[in-house]
């Protein structure tokens, strides 16, 4: 952190966790706070408003729940499990499992007729649960004097569960590539259909609401930052896998590639189907739609100049999805910013391409202004970092 | 020209007897069957394109029923499920009509079903399942 710097205005959390709980504090989303910053300037800004919100809603793949069963009559120490005749992975404890977003259910045809439909994987099965819908558990087990049962079959409830717990791997990628296909068929990948000869061009984020977007160095998240997750709070645990801090930045300090990710945690006993939803990618598999917002807090004048970033100053990739993506060539076909892509088209070899978002900006909006109203209300604190992300 | 496609229901008693044969001779009106079987009970299904002037087609329809068959309009549309849908914009790659498009700057996905060909490309490019395919109304006829 940057406590030695000299900044006109200085903060600290628990000093805006005081005007959260008295009612004082000033919350907007990391989409008002760009004309504040704009008509103001930075450290007017910093001294009028204290927290800003951000959102992201779209499938993100590295999702997944741990799921205790609680102990059957006879015990059973199980080492295959399966919730609605998806494998969840049971080789952690007697009765405990890990249902991952991605994998599709048993009897999935998968893309043997291609492009496969994957209609229910564990991204559904964890919207199920949490749409307090009952799901079918089947596990087997090869017996132990401690635990003689080979094999049961039950019903369960989430609400009757002993524990559920969401643990998302990698989420809210810091940017990521706009995806476009230059071979000569159709291909379905996980940014979505993609035309040939580059007649489409996909991307994946909510630009200048996304989390990472806003705190381009990871100066107020880390261990312990509190969040929006799954229509409840949850918490950042640690750097997502293949968190990569040292991705090309712009001068203003945001990548202008796939950066940072965040490893995120938090009670599925409280989250909401509406902000955990299976996904079925035609012709990649299934997945979960998460919804995830950081509040920000502003604790000097140089942290609310990074949440004032907006789609014009963001940037990313043009990647090829039909040939160097698969063959693992880095190539960048041009970059674009996300105001461009945001309009509906990009410039591609001198033609207008549509540009096609897989993000929800409308639910990303949604998620920034509910967690404004629970800081606004007082029902939502701001979690300081135990250390933050490695920058 | 005028075009639909239809589903007859023969009853048993009527399904040995030349019927659609007459929709040509006497009513001026084309038809391409994509479909047909006698069931195990003697019914008989079959489902038919049935092209002529608006008039004609009318009136060939009218003839059908009075021969005992029964008329259903088999023709489909899409519908979106609301409450599935999250404005991603992901349909909006495959739609090659435009009926799927994002207003701008909210970014909501529109849904215009007048622009629709029903073209079904949409119901698996959706991740959450939001847009389905349904039969028109039945009571066309």
């Amino acid at each position: 952190m940057s406590a030695m710097k000299n900044y006109k205005i200085n903060k600290t959390y628990q000093e805006i966790n005081e005007r959260i709980r008295s009612g004082e504090v000033v919350v907007v989303t990391a989409e008002e706070i760009i004309d504040i910053v704009r008509d103001e300037g930075p450290v007017e800004a910093a001294r009028r408003v204290d927290v800003v919100t951000t959102g992201t809603f779209a499938p993100m793949c590295s999702s997944g729940a741990f799921v205790n069963f609680g102990h059957s009559v006879p015990t059973i120490k199980t080492s295959k499990v399966w919730l609605n005749n998806v494998s969840a992975y049971a080789g952690v404890a007697a009765v405990d499992c890990y249902i991952g977003a991605t994998e599709p259910c048993e009897d999935d045809p998968l893309n043997k007729v291609y492009p496969g439909e994957f209609n229910y994987g564990g991204g559904h099965v964890i919207q199920d649960l949490v749409a307090g819908k009952k799901v079918h558990l089947k596990a087997i087990a090869y017996g132990t004097d401690c635990y003689p049962n080979r094999m049961i079959e039950k019903e369960i409830l989430l609400r009757k569960l002993p524990q559920a717990t969401l643990c998302n791997p990698r989420n809210g990628y810091q940017n990521y590539n706009c995806a476009i296909n230059l071979s000569k068929k159709t291909i379905y990948t996980y940014m979505g259909t993609l035309k040939p000869k580059a007649a489409n061009a996909n991307y994946c984020s909510s630009g200048q609401l996304s989390p990472l977007f806003n705190d381009p160095y990871y100066k107020t998240i880390g261990l312990g930052t509190r969040i929006f997750l799954g229509g409840s709070t949850g918490y950042v645990t640690w750097h997502g896998t293949q968190h990569n801090p040292l991705a090309k930045r712009t001068k203003k300090g945001v990548p202008v590639g796939p950066a940072g990710t965040l490893w995120v945690m938090g009670d599925l006993k409280k989250m909401s189907p509406k902000w955990l939803m299976g996904v079925s990618i035609q012709g990649y598999g299934c997945s979960l739609a998460v919804g995830l917002g950081i509040p920000i807090p502003v604790l000097n004048e140089e942290i609310v100049q990074y949440t004032a970033v907006s789609d014009e100053e963001l940037f990313t990739q043009i990647i090829d999805y039909g040939h160097d993506y698969p063959n693992g060539i880095s190539k960048s076909y041009g970059q674009v910013s996300y105001a461009d892509l945001k309009s509906g088209h990009i410039k591609f070899r001198g033609e207008e391409i549509p540009a096609v978002p897989l993000s929800s900006m409308v639910r990303a909006r949604e998620i920034a202004e509910m967690l404004k109203n629970w800081i606004s209300k007082g029902k939502f604190l701001i979690g300081e970092p135990q250390f933050t992300l490695p920058a | 020209m005028y075009s639909k496609i239809l589903i007859l229901r023969f009853p048993a008693t009527e399904v040995e007897k030349p019927i659609v044969c007459y929709l040509v001779k006497d009513y001026d009106l084309t038809f391409n069957i994509l479909n047909a079987a006698v069931l195990p009970r003697k019914e008989g299904v079959m489902v038919l394109e049935l092209t002529g002037t608006r008039k004609n087609f009318k009136d060939g329809v009218q003839y059908l029923k009075n021969q005992g068959v029964q008329v259903e309009n088999a023709s489909q549309e899409i519908k979106r499920i609301k409450k599935k849908c999250t404005h991603c914009g992901a349909c909006t790659a495959v739609c090659p009509t435009g009926a799927l498009c994002i207003q701008r700057p909210e970014m909501i996905v529109e849904f215009d079903q007048k622009k629709c060909s029903v073209c079904e490309l949409c119901v698996p490019a959706c991740p959450t399942r939001a847009m389905e395919t349904r039969p028109t109304n039945k009571a066309f006829f």
